[in-house]
């Protein structure tokens, strides 16, 4: 496959009549990951948003895994698994028919959906007692990896994870942060916003700066780039990627 | 589409049977509703039997708004609707599953209250096909316009409310077509209600077609 993973060019998107998106520019090639920072309200949650065809945007180019987001915003989102702010679980279902439910939705058949359901729950760490609880007895965290799980059974080819951490004790943020590398590695892209920069620098390729609802700034992440880019070439930790951060403009 | 449709009804169905709340709610709810058209009509037997049909139905319309909420207020806790967008499911299949889950548990509910009528207002079965046939037809309109003015209703904060303003009247066609079938079924008027049967499949027809043709737009409006 070619071509980026997320292009979008002076990307407009509107909630509630209000411009959250306003003219944002963002290349994320693939295979790449990327931390999204910036302040409450910035606009990092309606990015990630638009990216997954949630948020339709309505003026510039967006593209994502190759589909017009702005002709068929549904095009994409078999292909593209969200982490947002809740987890989109159903309180009566059992952990276990929760993964299985988004494995078959997603286009699994057969014994392929079990299979992919239980490397999820594994992976997770949900399962015996735990596979077979109902969503709703489970604590904000526990409900947190059942989210997680689901992500990891669709096996998406682009990971869009908002606040991730949150939630998470310490042991889980660090089987979080090893599921995004194995994502990563297997060729997935990944997009992270979250305030815990220092966490998240280490899992990105690149940090990416939102503020008033626009790309204001793009630059190397400080420890897994580490002033490397994807490409094995060395840049500068810090510097401004050309052609990445295209827009600066604020909202007005 | 068929295959998504299946996947979507039967997740419904199973949230439905583990949290029991058509059993332990909805059910018991409709009874009531009977038992107080009772009171209302002074418990006139002979009253009561010649109403039955309407009251009947009156009584499957208030749980059938009560089925679609419940089905819609799944997908409202936690971001199910987002969850269930950004499954890659075919509209057309979310439309059909949420309408033959619905169908499925109002069809228990009107077994229920067919008994209830049996029972409390002494009504006898004069041609049971009719009576069954108007019962699918109607089941199918009921469900089918539950969920596609559910979705409409379902991202605004006063949807509960808003919900049978907009339904009951959309509905009442199917409310004086099955009532009118079902008088014939009963005994209580002479024919035997084809053309009322006629209008409750071409209103079914109507909506699920519109379901199949616009859910997908209403569902990412809403």
């Amino acid at each position: 496959m070619s071509g980026p993973a997320i292009d979008l060019v002076g990307a407009v998107a509107l909630s509630g009549g209000f411009p959250v998106l306003a003219g944002a520019d963002l290349r994320v090639e693939r295979g790449e990951v990327v931390a999204l920072a910036g302040a409450n309200g910035a606009g990092k949650t309606s990015l990630l948003r638009a990216c997954a065809g949630l948020l339709r945007v309505v003026r510039g180019r967006a593209e994502v895994l190759g589909a017009d987001l702005v002709a068929e915003p549904r095009a994409v989102r078999r292909r593209v698994g969200l982490l947002g702010h809740t987890g989109g679980l159903y309180d009566d279902l059992r952990v276990r028919e929760q993964v299985e439910f988004a494995v078959r939705a997603a286009g699994g058949r057969g014994g392929a959906v079990a299979e992919r359901a239980d490397a999820a729950l594994v992976a997770l760490g949900l399962t015996g007692r735990l596979a077979t609880t109902s969503v709703a007895g489970l604590s904000a965290g526990q409900r947190r990896r059942v989210a997680l799980a689901v992500l990891v059974a669709r096996d998406p080819e682009l990971w869009l994870l908002d606040e991730p951490h949150a939630g998470l004790d310490a042991e889980h943020r660090d089987l979080l942060d090893g599921i995004v590398r194995a994502a990563a590695a297997g060729g997935a892209t990944v997009v992270i916003a979250s305030h815990e920069l220092d966490r998240v620098a280490a899992l990105a390729d690149r940090r990416v700066t939102v503020a008033g609802g626009v790309v204001t700034a793009s630059s190397a992440a400080d420890a897994r780039g580490a002033g490397t880019r994807t490409d094995g070439t060395a840049e500068p930790g810090g510097a401004t990627r050309p052609g990445v951060a295209r827009g600066t403009s604020h909202v007005a | 589409m068929w295959r998504d449709a299946l996947l979507v009804a039967g997740k419904d169905l199973r949230i439905e049977a583990r949290s029991r709340v058509a059993t332990n709610q909805v059910a018991p709810y409709a009874l009531v509703v009977l038992l107080l058209f009772g009171f209302a009509f002074d418990a006139d037997r002979e009253l009561l039997t010649r109403a039955a049909p309407g009251l009947y139905w009156v009584a499957v319309l208030l749980c059938s708004l009560l089925a679609v909420q419940r089905s819609f207020a799944l997908e409202a806790a936690d971001g199910a609707r987002d969850g269930l967008r950004l499954a890659g499911l075919d509209p057309a299949g979310i439309f059909l599953g949420k309408a033959a889950a619905v169908a499925v548990v109002l069809a228990g509910l009107e077994v229920l209250l067919g008994g209830g009528i049996v029972v409390l207002y002494g009504t006898g079965v004069h041609h049971p096909l009719t009576l069954v046939v108007t019962a699918l037809a109607a089941t199918a309109g009921l469900a089918a316009a539950g969920v596609v003015y559910g979705i409409m209703a379902a991202g605004l904060r006063v949807r509960e409310t808003l919900l049978p303003l907009l339904v009951l009247p959309v509905v009442a066609p199917v409310l004086l077509a099955a009532t009118q079938a079902w008088r014939s079924a009963l005994g209580l008027a002479p024919g035997d209600g084809g053309r009322w049967l006629g209008l409750l499949a071409a209103f079914a027809a109507i909506y699920l077609t519109l379901g199949v043709l616009g859910f997908g737009t209403l569902l990412e409006d809403a």
